[in-house]
């Protein structure tokens, strides 16, 4: 078991170094170190104040090949900006945000939070509604609540998770006033105000996909053999499903929640840029529209790591959750 | 004659399909006494595992017992009880074992949680006194190392040893009765004969009647007092074990019987039943036979077969006997 580990997290490795290459040519194909200078000193700056900009973060170097030195040279390949990225990311220097010289580390500290207040309970929550729904429709499956529930999922998936914010805005936050349309107050006493709309349209929104994975795993499982040994031994119908229903159907559920915990740290890309949530993936949304490369590439460093953790993590808990497994 | 243990009705059990609900069980009725072993004979798909089910109410959605059938178990009507009440007669008063010991275990648990699980259900033993009853149950049955066998799961156990946890499951409540459904289809032929032995033994010690549902007609030879033979959902012929095998008047049960390998003589074709069994839609309404029967009459597929009684036990359902026992 230690010796897989050993060996997943030196795939692991490989996985995150390749999405530091492919970032990195992905960026520089569709922009150059002249947009980032400009966009983040203005369009109409002179050239020197561009070329001064460039020198300070290190844009002036080529990306792969640096002509400066001879062909002998080791510089040739190594004073790069290729080379440069590997070497701040692999060793955590994140450096300054290319857009308005904040310290990236500090602003991911302060984003952590409110990103977590909103996916945590998100996540938590999804699961246990997602769960307790799919296991009473799996009680009544091919019965017309079953049906019904199916139909009700299949419409939820099919509505874009805009309409959901849009329309949730309008209900909630314009017409009934119950919660603020968007915004953010860390304020602990108010905070909520500002989370629970998002949440519910974070649930809503990913209800109809979960409630149907997991209804799948639930009525495959309940036509197993073992059920119906179960019952025969004189187990009621609650002691089948929590007991040996649940317990069997967690190895699959497994596969789908595990993976997901890493991620709720960055945050979610739309409900906060919608609601004006400070959090991560506000972050990483203003990055991407700032072409503010040194943000961006933590941000996407940080989730391939999160990536390769989370798939790690899901593996050890197969283990835990079916004694057939064993990792070699 | 012992005590009557079970009485079953006109059992029928109906699943529903695109030309309405169809019974693949009909008018099936039996009895079984204490200690008594009935073997339920029949092809696969011919229903015996339904009425198996039937019995302990467990009929897969949305499949149904009618409630026209009866099924009296020590003088109550099962159909009748409550579902409380059916969950104690089940493990309780009826234990069961499965044809296929490979999934009838549930995986992640390890079978000795299992079978204290089939004790603290029914009775309320503390965790100690049930393991001690689980280990003392897997000794009963066979089970090398039963201290150990506690705690390993199902994968990790042979086939044999599996049917065995299964065995010690069902016989933990000493119940009054035992079905076995193809209890020895899934083993290997050395294993089968052991859990041959094994049913037999328990059956003589805890005076249990057996309801046991093949198709393996050695493994009839071997246990069973009386013999039912089911063909599409009904029964066709029903007699003690000596008379079925000696004098089998049913033409599917004499096709069956010569169908045997170790019955034909060295050299010679084995006899088959030409055709199959067609699927319950296409049922005949009269005699479900008729369509495959080298006797068959001219009324067999519109009029239900008449019960003939060939002698005292023996029954047969058929057209062409009726014919013979007039004349």
């Amino acid at each position: 078991m230690v010796a897989y580990i050993i060996r997943r997290i030196g795939y692991g490795f490989l996985t995150v170094l390749g999405v530091l290459f492919f970032l990195f040519i992905l960026f520089f194909a569709v922009t150059d170190p002249d947009d980032i200078a400009r966009k983040a000193v203005g369009e109409r700056a002179p050239p020197e104040v561009y070329e001064q900009w460039k020198r300070n973060k290190g844009y002036d170097k080529p990306l792969f090949v640096n002509t400066e030195h001879g062909w002998l040279s080791g510089g040739r390949y190594t004073d790069t900006l290729l080379v440069d990225h590997y070497t701040r990311m692999l060793t955590f220097q994140f450096g300054q945000s290319d857009a308005d010289d904040a310290l990236i580390s500090k602003r991911i500290r302060e984003g952590a939070g409110p990103s977590l207040m909103l996916t945590v309970p998100l996540f938590l929550s999804g699961m246990a509604v997602a769960v307790m729904v799919s296991l009473f429709v799996s009680f009544f499956r091919e019965t017309y609540i079953d049906r019904m529930a199916l139909v009700l999922c299949m419409l939820a998936m099919s509505v874009t998770i805009l309409l959901y914010i849009i329309g949730g805005q309008y209900l909630i936050g314009k017409v009934l006033h119950w919660f603020p349309i968007s915004g953010f107050d860390p304020d602990p006493t108010i905070v909520y105000k500002f989370l629970l709309l998002p949440i519910l349209v974070g649930l809503v929104n990913g209800l109809g996909a979960d409630v149907r994975f997991y209804r799948t795993v639930f009525v495959e499982e309940t036509t197993k053999d073992y059920v119906r040994t179960a019952r025969a031994k004189g187990a009621g119908e609650i002691r089948v499903m929590g007991n040996h229903v649940l317990r069997n159907a967690l190895i699959p559920i497994l596969t789908q929640i595990v993976v997901a915990i890493p991620f709720l740290f960055t945050g979610s890309l739309l409900l906060e840029s919608f609601f004006g949530i400070p959090g991560l993936g506000s972050l990483t949304i203003d990055a991407i529209f700032g072409n503010d490369f040194a943000t961006l590439r933590t941000m996407v460093y940080i989730g391939a790591l999160l990536f390769v953790t989370g798939q790690i993590l899901t593996d050890i808990s197969y283990t835990l959750a079916d004694p057939r497994i064993r990792l070699e | 004659m012992n005590e009557l243990l079970l009485d079953v009705q006109n059992l029928r059990t109906s699943f529903p399909s695109a030309a309405g609900r169809v019974a693949v069980v009909e008018d099936i009725s039996f009895q079984i006494h204490k200690g008594e072993v009935l073997a339920l004979v029949g092809e696969s798909g011919c229903g015996k595992s339904i009425s198996a089910m039937s019995i302990m109410r467990l009929v897969p959605k949305p499949g149904r017992v009618e409630t026209s059938a009866r099924i009296f178990f020590q003088g109550r009507n099962l159909l009748d009880l409550d579902v409380p009440d059916m969950r104690k007669v089940r493990g309780g008063e009826i234990g069961m074992i499965f044809q296929e010991p490979m999934s009838s275990l549930n995986p992640v648990q390890t079978v000795g949680a299992q079978v204290v699980e089939a004790i603290q259900l029914h009775e309320k033993a503390t965790a100690a006194a049930a393991r001690d009853r689980t280990v003392a149950l897997f000794k009963r049955v066979g089970i090398p190392d039963p201290e150990q066998r506690f705690d390993a799961f199902p994968h990790q156990l042979s086939g044999g040893l599996k049917q065995r946890v299964v065995i010690a499951m069902a016989i933990a409540m000493r119940p009054k009765m035992l079905i076995a459904d193809e209890p020895t289809t899934a083993l290997d032929v050395t294993i089968q004969a052991q859990i041959i032995d094994l049913l037999r033994e328990l059956q003589e010690e805890l005076e249990t009647g057996i309801l046991l549902i093949t198709h393996d007609l050695a493994v009839v030879n071997e246990l069973a007092d009386r013999i039912a033979v089911m063909y599409a959902g009904r029964l066709v012929e029903t007699a003690p074990r000596q008379e079925l095998f000696e004098n089998a008047s049913h033409p599917y049960t004499q096709g069956l019987l010569q169908a045997i390998p170790g019955l034909a003589k060295k050299g010679e074709r084995l006899h088959e039943i030409q055709g199959v069994v067609p699927p319950p839609q296409e049922w005949p309404v009269g005699c479900r036979f008729s369509s495959r029967c080298p006797i068959r009459l001219a009324h067999c597929a519109d009029q239900p077969a008449p019960e003939i009684e060939r002698s005292p036990g023996h029954i047969s359902f058929c057209h062409a006997l009726e014919k013979e026992a007039v004349a």
